[in-house]
């Protein structure tokens, strides 16, 4: 059997493929911040709470409901976006005027209720949230089985991203949604309603997080807590990517999934901070980050 | 959008030259302090207003990075923590006596201000913060895995020990009078910082960095300058607390910890000289009776975080700043 | 004023006792409502704990016991300030429960500070009777070289002698690793690999790749928490008991595979002291529990509270002043106990209670009467085996 230092090329390419299914999720992560950022120069601390919201919400569809799955998909994230519009409406729309940072506290606290909410209702062991029976089983592959469902993340989210980057760079609404990023002004004065676009873009934005969430779902323990860990290495990620292209948070984001897999086999000890240490080094070297603007 | 407006009325008020007739006002408080540090044991349990001094000198520390140099640090546990871990571990391990101990913390967490200020100031506003976010996160990762953290034990049975080898700080009440001097100290330090020649060119890098630039200043280093000092004097807080609770664990570390600074700021009026002590008072008095209440702490919290955002941005001092309309 | 204030409080409790002859005691029962382990600890140790005070209160009216309770978040700062405030200002005798190693090795430095008592039920640190053991406490439930004994040994035994580690990477894990492969090696098994883990670690598919491609017959999962309730929920994924590979959790609670449900947790083996369903004794107390909790049976760390708080009445009846921590806990280690939990045992020099434990199956779905008919019993391991040797903990209490 071939080795690459020291461990076969056949678990290798194991490992690489489930580190491209965590990088599904910081991909659509990181997608959601980033067109939020770029129409509302806002950092949605809230994303992983609203993540998390995304898995609780299919979980109540089929408890309560008896939603299954497939319907969770296409639901939940409505629901979240639809909660996003809310927050952006009621509370986010009044801190345009000051500065960003307001922003960055407004959904900080934000995310604090949400997760603290969920957590009264529903305790921190976590929901089970079964794996639909469409997607059960796997794929007894030449080097590594992989469970069906697992295929689906990649694909799902590849899907979705790939759509969006379509929506935003080829059609007439992503020219004008691009054009608001740039000035916004303008666009206003050209007769484009910009604050309905503010607000259907964070919808947007959070209803990906809560699709996330629903992929997310069957893999992990539906927990209040899962939105939280992972959106501070979500950051890690904007900051190296550097939130200048839509494609590049979507690339950075498969990218550090990746590197973490490999990680997690040659030195498993450093799979929770690679990612940092990469930020470090993407930040001595390139300040603005791989694919950002300088400011 | 907003683009590089400043923080918004209260802290514009505070970077008003200071006139003498503020600079009684503010010897006033300053007495008033002072007394209330020498009665407050007389009624109050003392390890609680240990506590309270510990956060509050974190926040004043806290607030001289984003009240006067306008820089919202989301990592500042990191520097309160890893200078908790070390003083912790060198009076255990290595026996120092408290006042060493406390100054190799401290000294730690300038060190790790050194490195990590360096690497932050390359990026400006929310940049900034996501990168110390980061960093943080690291350092929390670090603590969890290091062997001398202890992990999720972290360091207990801290022995107080005695000052300078002679006074014993097993009483509350003496250790009262350690962490209460130590407190001062620190808020008389960062008033001097503010208003010397160094705290003027802060503010005015904070309020126009462009025009500071164009004014020859080296805005970098003055950023990295306050950025240290700022993670010195957190880190002091935080060694004087490893001592108080004779305990240092991964809470101190932990991102929260970094939540919770920024909202004590927050509450108490950013860019005031006082606000952050208003704050961690509010802030630690209502956790203490709220802890039976398990996780709606975190809703309160967050709710408090919303309700300052959204309509309370200049805190509880800001708000009497104004109504004296004096910086306070 | 504080002082003269304690001096009224303490006069009038005196004055009330000497009345009504009676001693009274104050227990607080200091646990995780909140956060990950508040399943296992939480509500549930305050109502076991009363159901203790009402029984006791049938055989010998002569204690009157109240019960207060908060939660420590899984804090060891927070723990160690709430025993602090409840010994100096609330008067309190004894805490119980301590869930989590940190918290409860903090509110052990306090209680041999302030000379109470403390029982813990749901912490599993060795170190509570080894190096850091004090005559103010008691450890009942198990601990985690108990929990290494009874799987690790027990496994090997059924012929499960290759072992794959996932483990948490800091202390608590290590200390599980090492504490389990010292049992499997002595035991004839090999340990052929490891793999740590950040904790918390959310994804363990990699990991368990790795423990697939190693070829061992058992997986050890040294972790806790949201970590073993992913790993395992990972593994039914990746087909890894269906490939043959048995999964041991060493530190799984029966809350956690209820909340797996059997068709996940399937074919875990683990080790327990206490079952709901083990006889008359266990079902009928169950019974009360689930009564007052919504149906939920109770856990071991319940199941601890209670037979602690019961044994701690006993040596109070017996003292009839409990002031002195040490002393109460010294006629605790000198009563035999005997509950209809944990049956007879005894509570030795260093603090240890020594009872049997169990090493159970999760039983498959279709074995499974109700979502509560979590296990089936593969083994008893006698108290006296799967505890820790006297004299190799460590404990200054233990003398030559």
């Amino acid at each position: 059997m071939t080795t690459i230092f020291g461990v076969p090329t056949q678990a290798l390419f194991g490992q690489l493929l489930l580190g491209l299914i965590n990088g599904s999720f910081y991909a659509i992560l990181s997608l959601g911040l980033a067109i939020i950022f770029g129409l509302l120069n806002i950092i949605n601390f809230a994303h992983g709470a609203l993540y998390m919201m995304g898995a609780f919400v299919a979980w109540m569809l089929l408890t309560y409901l008896g939603l299954g799955y497939w319907w969770a998909l296409g639901l939940a994230p409505l629901v979240v976006g639809l909660f996003g519009i809310l927050l952006e409406r009621f509370l986010i729309a009044r801190l345009y005027k000051l500065d960003h940072l307001y922003g960055l506290l407004l959904t900080f606290g934000l995310a604090l209720i949400i997760q603290g909410l969920f957590r009264n209702q529903y305790g921190v062991s976590g929901l089970p949230y079964a794996i639909p029976s469409e997607l059960s089983g796997g794929q007894r592959l030449p080097f590594m089985f992989l469970p069906n469902y697992r295929a689906w993340v990649v694909v799902a989210s590849l899907t979705v991203c790939l759509a969006t980057w379509l929506v935003i760079e080829k059609t007439k609404l992503g020219a004008y949604l691009r054009a608001a990023t740039e000035n916004p002004t303008l666009v206003q004065a050209f007769g484009v309603n910009v604050p309905l676009f503010l607000t259907l873009t964070y919808g947007f934005g959070v209803a990906l997080a809560g699709f996330a969430g629903v992929l997310a779902a069957p893999i992990y323990s539906v927990n209040p807590n899962m939105g939280a860990d992972i959106i501070i290495v979500v950051f890690a990620v904007v900051v190296i990517g550097g939130m200048g292209s839509i494609l590049g948070s979507v690339i950075t984001g498969f990218a550090l999934g990746l590197v973490e897999g490999l990680t997690k086999v040659f030195y498993p000890e450093a799979s929770a901070t690679v990612i940092f240490v990469i930020m470090v080094l993407v930040l001595l070297v390139k300040p603005a980050g791989l694919f950002g603007r300088t400011a | 959008m907003a683009d590089t407006a400043a923080l918004d009325a209260a802290p514009i008020a505070a970077a008003r030259p200071v006139s003498r007739d503020d600079k009684a006002l503010h010897r006033k408080v300053f007495a008033g302090l002072a007394l209330a540090l020498v009665l407050a044991p007389l009624v109050l349990y003392p390890v609680f207003l240990m506590k309270v001094l510990c956060f509050a000198l974190f926040a004043l520390a806290f607030n001289l990075l984003l009240g006067y140099g306008g820089l919202l640090s989301f990592g500042h546990a990191a520097y309160f923590g890893m200078a908790s871990y070390v003083c912790a571990y060198s009076a255990k391990v290595w026996g120092l006596t408290p006042e060493l101990a406390i100054l190799t913390g401290t000294a730690t967490a300038a060190i790790l201000g050194l490195v990590f200020g360096a690497l932050a100031i390359r990026r400006q506003g929310i940049y900034f913060s996501m990168i110390t976010l980061a960093l943080a996160q690291m350092v929390f990762f670090f603590s969890l895995q290091a062997k001398f953290t202890g992990g999720e034990d972290g360091i207990q049975a801290v022995p107080r020990g005695s000052l300078f080898g002679a006074i014993s700080l097993e009483d509350d009440r003496v250790l009262y009078a350690l962490v209460a001097l130590i407190f001062f100290g620190g808020m008389l330090l960062i008033y001097r910082i503010i208003h010397s020649p160094f705290g003027q060119v802060l503010k005015a890098i904070r309020d126009n960095e462009p025009r500071a630039v164009s004014l020859g200043y080296r805005v970098n280093q003055y950023k990295l300058a306050v950025f240290v000092l700022s993670a010195t004097l957190a880190g002091a807080a935080g060694a004087t607390k490893a001592l108080v609770f004779q305990l240092a664990s991964l809470t101190d570390v932990h991102w929260s910890m970094s939540g919770e600074v920024v909202l004590m700021t927050l509450v108490g009026g950013m860019g005031t000289v006082f606000g952050p002590i208003a704050g961690a008072l509010v802030i630690i008095t209502m956790e203490t009776y709220l802890a039976q209440f398990g996780a709606w702490v975190t809703v309160i919290q967050g709710a408090v975080f919303v309700l300052c955002v959204l309509l309370f941005r200049e805190g509880i001092v800001g708000l009497f700043a104004r109504i004296l309309k004096k910086p306070l | 004023m504080l002082r003269s204030l304690l001096l009224a409080t303490a006069l009038c409790a005196l004055t009330t006792a000497g009345a009504l002859a009676q001693t009274a005691v104050k227990i607080g029962v200091l646990g995780d409502r909140s956060g990950v382990y508040s399943d296992i600890s939480g509500e549930g140790s305050v109502v076991a704990a009363r159901m203790a005070v009402e029984d006791f209160a049938k055989i010998d009216p002569s204690v009157k016991a109240e019960i207060i309770s908060a939660d420590h978040q899984n804090k060891p700062d927070v723990g160690a300030a709430l025993a602090r405030q409840w010994y100096d200002r609330d008067n309190v005798d004894m805490v119980i429960d301590g869930v989590t190693s940190s918290v409860a090795l903090a509110i052990n430095q306090v209680t041999r500070e302030k000379n109470k008592a403390f029982i813990d039920t749901g912490a599993g640190t060795a170190d509570l009777t080894g190096s850091q053991c004090t005559p103010n406490t008691v450890h009942w439930v198990y601990d985690t070289v108990a929990l290494a004994n009874g799987t690790g040994g027990a496994m090997v035994k059924r012929g499960g002698d290759t072992w794959f580690f996932l483990t948490a990477d800091y202390v608590f894990g290590q200390t599980l690793q090492r504490d389990t492969t010292a049992v499997v090696t002595k035991n004839g098994g090999k340990v052929v690999g490891s793999v740590k883990t950040p904790f918390p670690t959310a994804d363990f598919s990699s990991f368990l790749l790795q423990a697939q491609g190693s070829g061992a017959k058992v997986i050890g999962l040294a972790n806790a928490g949201g970590d073993t309730i992913n790993a395992i929920k990972q593994a039914g994924e990746f087909g890894i008991t269906e490939g043959g590979q048995a999964l041991a959790g060493l530190l799984v609670f029966s809350s956690d595979v209820y909340s797996l449900g059997t068709k996940v947790a399937q074919g875990l083996v683990l080790t327990e002291p206490f079952y709901w369903d083990l006889n008359d004794g266990t079902r009928a107390f169950s019974e009360r529990f689930a009564k007052q909790m919504n149906g939920r049976k109770p856990t071991a760390n319940h199941a601890g509270v209670y037979a602690g708080t019961l044994h701690y009445l006993k040596a109070a009846a017996a003292l009839k002043d409990v002031k002195d921590g040490a002393k109460t806990v010294a006629k605790m280690k000198e009563i035999p106990t005997d509950d209809p939990l944990f049956g007879k045992g005894v509570i030795r020099v260093d603090g240890r209670k020594i009872h049997d434990m169990y090493l159970f199956e999760v039983k498959k779905p279709a074995e499974s009467k109700d979502p509560w008919d979590l296990y089936k019993t593969l083994a008893t391991i006698p108290g006296n085996e799967v505890f820790r040797p006297l004299n190799e903990g460590g404990c200054p209490l233990v003398k030559g």
